[in-house]
């Protein structure tokens, strides 16, 4: 009975010709047009497929289109972040939320908010660090004289977590009531802030991110094997971990910046992924690139049209679809 | 190929090896025992530079192993150690592939060479029908032989094996060092294996390297240093030596 139930997860999950690899990459490249398209008809406002009034236009153009694209980028960035961490920790579970990361670059975001207000690329900057700072943190705290500890790693992740949660719910009290709203939902995850130069700082970040991770995929194929195997087959394992905690943070800073932490995309899009084309980061790097966009995109199409004309906050539907999905992949997977 | 000379490696206040010098030519196994605790993994570990020295010099075809990077290191090394599980799936064709990463360039994919190269790899280890099966599916004894394999396939010239038949049932222990000898003999590898098997370690190895406390207690070929007497020294035990009727090897039975 028992070896039947074997041989048949081994068929549905055999994967990994490149025949397949092609067609999962054009089923994905498809979807992600057709979400696009579609997003940027639906809304409080239907817009139709030609002939747009002026008005219309401008919705089209100065509203929806940056939200759309802003959408798209953050949830590459997330996916290819937590693609990524995943790798380097050798645990499918890690997460720029759950190591801190996002947690991190929220509060450099509010404290550039609350200190440096007039120059908007303070924020983005300052989420930057505040990633860099939390994912420094986290590995420091992890470390340990035997090398690195994956259970030891998480647990510092969540120790990071929520200590920066409690110190942004006690900044929020220094934010004057009439913000705080805009704040809450910003911290959810909310992209209706979305700004041209929000977009262009989270896309270059997603590109770069992507380049990177998927020039240093091979070496985080061995290194999700081990880090001891990867320092024996040649990686030099200390260049790698810093570059994709470097590159995290890029990305994740960039993202957070402009749509506060939305959750769930760096985990659950990743694990798709995985089960459709294998767990090679060659393919999963960039597949996880474009699935994040479909993913946030339309999850983001659902926070602007579910209670029209009012929004739910993005985090709020990712994780909403994320955690069911979440607990139905662990239970499938153990 | 390989030199080690006045090796000391201290951890804080205790040392764990101690004066240790040998040398490893082309197409020779040198075992290396002791018992647990003997400091044999941390040498094996030096060697590919994994844990750093305290003093003395390691050398790799001439070069100091400190003026090289991994991915030299790599070139010249194969690493065979007791396999930790990955959490994700991952094919056992996939698992052998990785070991071809120093020969892909950036952005690399494998070409048709490392294909073949790691297929040869694993008919050799007995795996061929394996290719598709998934890395957690393995029996621990199977897993052993597709490490091996990876081992195989990065063309490395020096493999360091750490009780690399440890799981492994009694036809592919002899698999395991025959094919290692075959290496040996006609392609000039040459290997260091940590057992605990003397029999075995008799039956194949040019040179054994006996270890106590981190410092060499015996050096020379089977015959000379498996001896009631260093054997006693190192293990405690008392054994029985005579002659294996098959192979003319020094045997060693333990007396219980």
């Amino acid at each position: 009975m028992k070896k039947v139930y074997q041989a048949r997860t081994e068929k549905k999950l055999r994967p990994r010709s490149f025949s397949r690899a092609i067609q999962v990459g054009i089923v994905l490249i498809v979807l992600l047009f057709i979400v696009l398209t579609a997003s940027t008809l639906l809304g409080s406002e239907r817009l139709p497929l030609f002939d747009l009034s002026e008005q219309q236009r401008s919705i089209f153009y100065d509203v929806r289109l940056p939200r759309i694209l802003l959408a798209a980028s953050v949830g590459a960035s997330l996916a290819v972040a937590g693609a990524g961490l995943q790798s380097l920790l050798r645990n499918p579970l890690a997460e720029p939320y759950l190591l801190g990361v996002s947690n991190g670059a929220a509060l450099g975001t509010m404290l550039a908010f609350i200190f440096f207000d007039r120059f908007e690329f303070s924020r983005p900057v300052m989420a930057f660090v505040g990633a860099a700072v939390a994912s420094f943190a986290v590995y420091q705290m992890a470390r340990s004289r035997s090398g690195m500890n994956v259970e030891r790693l998480v647990l510092s992740g969540v120790i990071v977590t929520t200590f920066l949660s409690s110190i942004l719910v006690m900044m929020t009290t220094l934010i004057d009531a009439g913000k705080l709203r805009s704040f809450t939902f910003w911290l959810l995850g909310d992209l209706s802030q979305a700004t041209r130069n929000g977009f262009y700082l989270s896309l270059g970040a997603a590109i770069v991110g992507t380049v990177v991770l998927t020039w240093q995929a091979r070496a985080l194929n061995l290194m999700m094997i081990g880090e001891r195997d990867a320092f024996d087959f040649g990686v030099e394992v200390n260049r790698v971990r810093w570059l994709v905690f470097g590159v995290a943070s890029l990305v994740v800073g960039a993202s957070v910046a402009a749509s506060g932490s939305v959750g769930y995309v760096g985990l659950i899009v990743p694990h798709l992924v995985r089960m459709s084309a294998g767990s090679d980061n060659r393919l999963v790097v960039p597949f996880s690139a474009v699935a994040g966009a479909i993913f946030v995109v339309s999850a983001d199409t659902v926070a602007r049209t579910a209670i029209a004309p009012r929004e739910l906050p993005v985090g709020a539907v990712t994780a909403l679809i994320g955690a069911p999905l979440f607990i139905y992949l662990l239970r499938r997977g153990s | 190929m390989l030199k080690v000379a006045d090796l000391y490696i201290r951890y804080g206040y205790s040392e764990v090896i101690r004066n240790v010098s040998f040398e490893i030519r082309g197409g020779q196994i040198t075992a290396l025992l002791g018992a647990n605790g003997a400091g044999k993994t941390t040498l094996v570990r030096a060697v590919n530079g994994t844990i750093p020295i305290t003093s003395g010099e390691i050398g790799i075809d001439g070069r100091q192993i400190d003026s090289m990077t991994r991915r030299e290191i790599a070139a010249r090394i194969a690493v065979v150690a007791q396999e930790n599980e990955t959490r994700f799936p991952m094919s056992v064709f996939e698992f052998v592939l990785a070991g071809r990463f120093i020969h892909g360039g950036a952005f690399g994919w494998e070409g048709d060479e490392d294909i073949a190269v790691a297929r040869k790899a694993l008919e050799e280890c007995d795996l061929a029908s394996y290719e598709t099966r998934f890395m957690n599916h393995l029996s621990g004894g199977e897993r052993q032989r597709v490490v091996l394999a990876r081992a195989l396939a990065t063309g490395a010239k020096i493999l360091l094996l750490d009780e690399p038949t440890a799981n492994l049932d009694l036809a592919h222990q002899a698999m395991m060092f025959r094919l290692v000898r075959e290496r040996c003999d006609n392609e000039g590898f040459s290997a260091i294996v940590i057992t605990h098997d003397l029999n075995l370690a008799s039956e194949f190895a040019d040179e054994i390297i006996l270890l106590k406390q981190g410092s060499i207690l015996a050096t020379g070929a089977p015959e000379e240093v498996l001896n009631a007497d260093s054997l006693q020294e190192i293990f405690g035990v008392r054994v029985l030596l005579d002659e294996n009727p098959a192979s003319r090897k020094v045997r060693v039975t333990t007396v219980y």
